[in-house]
């Protein structure tokens, strides 16, 4: 499973990453997880405002920050 | 960190030990300007709007949809609206300077016209609700109310004028479509409840922060008088607001937000105010920077002077809400009120930082342009006013 969470580098984007963390060790599922902070690169992705939480190429949430709990379900829904 | 960094710190901290010159007068007074401008806005400020406007800020990035916003920023959208809603919606979408250029891109490569997406870049970080407020708080009504008149103006202006200039060389379709996307979640919770909730803190945060007027304005005196009971009243409303109409885990991730911002914004205030103190001082008082070098760069009303407050707030970096504390030194060390609006409404909008990134999304001959019509608009905006204020 490939996770990628987008942002410039603000707290809500380390916010975004810690949860996801959190809920990969919580159902014990392994995942790439890449932090992406370039613009350009951000902007390929089509969100539209950070952070961005794609699973598997997959835009899974952006512009907000998901609940553990949501982040969990979205894991799931990749296995 | 790493031993090189300690290493580093060590030393500049040792070599700042030994050099500073600790007994001079001037340095003296600088500190204890330093400290005292920081006590000054601890005392003033923090309570009553730093930490309502937090709350806001929280809020919004929480419960406001950003796609219902952007969806009026696509090139299919009716011109007035787009406009419109660009130059507004920067005070929505993008309270934290971090997030206005991810914003930009996002919007530009997907189609949206270079105006609005220009204009939108403009407004996110100089139009924002608790600057607005902070800044009439502060520096006084007259620059407040001048600081958003311009800054609404100059997004639809200069997003017009980049959309006129650039109309040939347009990105004529190919991406776009409709710029919303598949989630398709409910918010549950109709558009005037949420208006209502954002009226009624933001209404919090103008009436406890209302000033005492002239002696002549009767009518603002009243509400000054009544400004304790209004706000009471409208927190009353708030809470049943907050009883009714949101779930306990929204008002988690609220607080959460709010704090987020907090944590974020805070810490560098206080360091501007500090730095702001020490270089400049207090209102009337002196800091590092004598006073004649400001009134002799900055002072008055001269093209010179607005141009060059205009150009170094370009280049410089504001951290959200830092370019206040800022202003205020310099308009107590002898800036002119022109000056003083030609460096709001260029400072927060830009800086060298953000010019390198606006020029990989927009390409440097955009790019150019824009910073171009944001210092020069800037600098006739600030003569105008100073000749209108005096």
């Amino acid at each position: 499973m490939e996770i990628k969470i987008l942002g410039p580098g603000c707290p809500r984007c380390f916010e975004v990453e810690r949860r996801t963390r959190n809920a990969l060790a919580v159902l014990n599922v392994a995942a790439d997880l890449q932090k992406i902070s370039d613009i350009k690169k951000i902007a390929e992705y089509k969100i539209f405002a950070t952070p961005g939480l794609i699973i598997n190429g997959k835009v899974k949430c952006s512009g907000r920050i998901p609940s553990v709990e949501e982040i969990k379900q979205w894991i799931k829904e990749e296995m | 960190m790493n031993n090189k960094r300690v290493l580093l710190i060590l030393l500049l901290l040792f070599l700042a030990a030994y050099f500073i010159p600790f007994s001079a007068a001037r340095v003296q007074n600088s500190l204890i300007e330093a400290f005292l401008l920081l006590q000054e806005y601890a005392r003033k400020h923090v309570l009553l709007c730093l930490v309502p406007a937090f709350f806001i800020a929280g809020a919004i990035s929480v419960f406001i949809r950003k796609e219902a916003v952007i969806k009026y920023l696509g090139p299919s959208a009716n011109k007035v609206l787009s406009y419109g809603v660009a130059s507004v919606s920067g005070s929505i979408l993008a309270v934290c300077s971090c997030t206005v250029l991810p914003l930009f891109a996002g919007i530009y490569n997907q189609g949206a016209g270079i105006g609005p997406a220009t204009a939108f870049l403009y407004s996110g970080p100089a139009i924002n609700v608790l600057a607005m407020v902070f800044t009439a708080k502060v520096l006084g009504w007259k620059l407040g109310l001048a600081r958003m008149i311009g800054a609404v103006g100059f997004s639809v202006i200069i997003g017009l004028l980049m959309s006129a200039i650039f109309r040939c060389k347009q990105k004529k379709d190919g991406a776009e479509g409709d710029f919303t996307e598949g989630h398709g979640e409910t918010v549950g919770r109709p558009l005037w409840k949420t208006g209502l909730y954002f009226v009624a803190m933001i209404g919090i945060l103008i009436f406890i922060n209302w000033s005492k007027g002239d002696a002549s304005l009767t009518s603002w005196n009243a509400i000054y008088r009544a400004k304790w009971a209004i706000s009471g009243i409208l927190l009353a409303g708030l809470a049943w607001m907050l009883l009714k109409w949101f779930k306990k885990e929204e008002i988690k991730e609220w607080a959460l937000s709010t704090w987020i911002f907090a944590r974020q914004i805070f810490p560098l205030l206080l360091a501007g105010v500090f730095v702001s103190g020490l270089l400049l001082g207090r209102p009337g008082h002196e800091g590092l920077i004598p006073s004649d070098w400001v009134a002799r760069f900055v002072g008055g009303n001269g093209l010179g002077a607005n141009l060059f407050a205009s150009v170094t707030g370009a280049l410089m970096y504001f951290a959200t809400l830092t370019e206040v504390p800022i202003l205020q030194g310099l308009l107590g060390s002898g800036m002119g009120q022109g000056p003083a609006l030609a460096l709001l409404l260029a400072g927060p909008a830009l800086s060298l930082p953000s010019m390198i990134v606006i020029s990989k999304i927009m390409g440097p001959k955009k790019a150019l342009t824009y910073i171009l019509l944001v210092v020069v608009m800037a600098t006739i905006t600030g003569l105008v006013f100073g000749g209108l204020v005096g």
